[in-house]
């Protein structure tokens, strides 16, 4: 694909990614995998797994993390050098950021009539209980032939959901994960 | 002409430009150190902004969390554009979104540059085999705690149900969700309950 063309579809899927990202962090998941997995198959299901236990253990906002480690992974696999492909990169994260900056803007600028606008408020009702079912879907969505290989995936499973219902450090538990999986695999 | 140049880079614009990468330098560093997403970054944001700096109160901050949280976006950034604009107007956004978004971008653009030399060897797979289902299971552990906060009750739980189905499943798009969830809750509150209670 020509690289001009390549860098504006990105553009619009994570325009897209950012402007309807409801909910933040695993709610935006769905729409992500929707944008980059299945429709414009520029990673795969493994890959997706991959950022976002890499945007688990890094700092900053996973919407950002995915938007650079797509944009470059992208750009790299069609064939283009280190440096078009941190343009790419550039590019992503910048697209996801700018639905963010214009709507925040209008907020500071009519703060106070945002708050306490009715239709604001309504829509806000409706959109929190639909966030928590897209959190559950981005869950659904990863379980596959691809991240579940074999029991062993289960029995992982099983114990950091465990664990993580107790409170233990989603760092901690993703180290010991991958420990398991260099003895196990 | 050079006295006007001179004049503008010397006195006017070293001491303006102090206050951007003031605001800049605060984001950075919250940007830097804060692993594990928006939320977790919120105090520090709350202590940088609120109790350090005093570029908002204690009350416009909570307001501001509440709209902040409730537009699409990360939170950090959209935390960090607010405040941004507040102290130092559009310009000041564009410095603190900077701020939030360069420790990220760096970090990442280092590990995929690693990551796409290394994914083939077989220590990386075999460490990330063990990875994937612990992501998964992070995923929907905190789902129970959250539908508790979002006042989820016996009459709204086939919302998230349904959504979660609609979508894991059947792989409709998020978007047509969203804009949904936004037409229904208006009509839900705004006309509906009109009716209902006249």
């Amino acid at each position: 694909m020509a690289l001009a063309q390549l860098y504006l579809s990105m553009f619009l899927a994570f325009f897209k990614i950012g402007l309807f990202g409801f909910g933040g962090g695993y709610a935006m998941l769905p729409l992500i995998q929707q944008e980059v997995v299945f429709d414009n198959k520029w990673i795969t299901v493994s890959e997706f797994t991959d950022i976002v236990a890499i945007s688990q253990t890094t700092p900053g906002p996973i919407s950002f993390n995915s938007a650079t480690f797509i944009g470059y992974k992208a750009t790299n696999t069609s064939g283009h050098g280190t440096l078009a492909s941190i343009l790419g990169a550039a590019i992503c994260t910048f697209a996801v950021s700018l639905p963010s900056f214009g709507i925040m803007t209008l907020v500071v600028t009519f703060f106070f009539k945002f708050k306490e606008n009715r239709y604001v408020l309504a829509a806000l009702y409706g959109i929190k209980p639909a966030v928590i079912g897209l959190i559950a879907a981005a869950g659904i969505m990863l379980i596959n032939g691809f991240n579940f290989i074999d029991y062993k995936s289960w029995l992982i499973f099983s114990v950091v959901f465990l664990a993580s219902i107790k409170r233990i450090d989603p760092i901690l538990l993703i180290a010991i994960a991958g420990l398991a999986g260099f003895i196990l695999y | 002409m050079q006295s006007a140049f001179f004049h503008f880079t010397s006195t006017k614009q070293p001491r303006n430009m102090k206050k951007y990468w003031e605001i800049f330098l605060v984001f950075f560093k919250i940007g830097a150190f804060t692993f594990g997403g928006g939320y977790a970054m919120l105090p520090l944001i709350q202590s940088a902004v609120v109790d350090k700096k005093k570029w908002l109160g204690d009350k416009e901050f909570i307001d501001m969390l509440a709209i902040a949280q409730s537009m699409p976006g990360p939170i950090a950034l959209n935390t960090a554009i607010f405040v941004g604009n507040k102290r130092k107007g559009v310009k000041g956004s564009i410095f603190s979104s900077l701020g939030i978004i360069l420790p990220s971008f760096i970090t990442i653009l280092l590990l995929v540059i690693v990551f796409t030399q290394f994914r083939d060897n077989t220590v990386v797979e075999s460490v990330f085999k063990g990875i994937r289902p612990a992501v998964v299971a992070l995923i929907f552990a905190p789902l129970l705690r959250m539908g508790k906060n979002a006042d989820i009750t016996w009459n709204t739980i086939w919302i998230p149900i349904a959504v979660a189905l609609i979508v894991g499943l059947l792989h409709i798009s998020p978007v047509v969700i969203i804009i949904l969830a936004i037409t229904l809750g208006i009509l839900y509150h705004r006309i509906i309950k009109k009716i209902i209670n006249r």
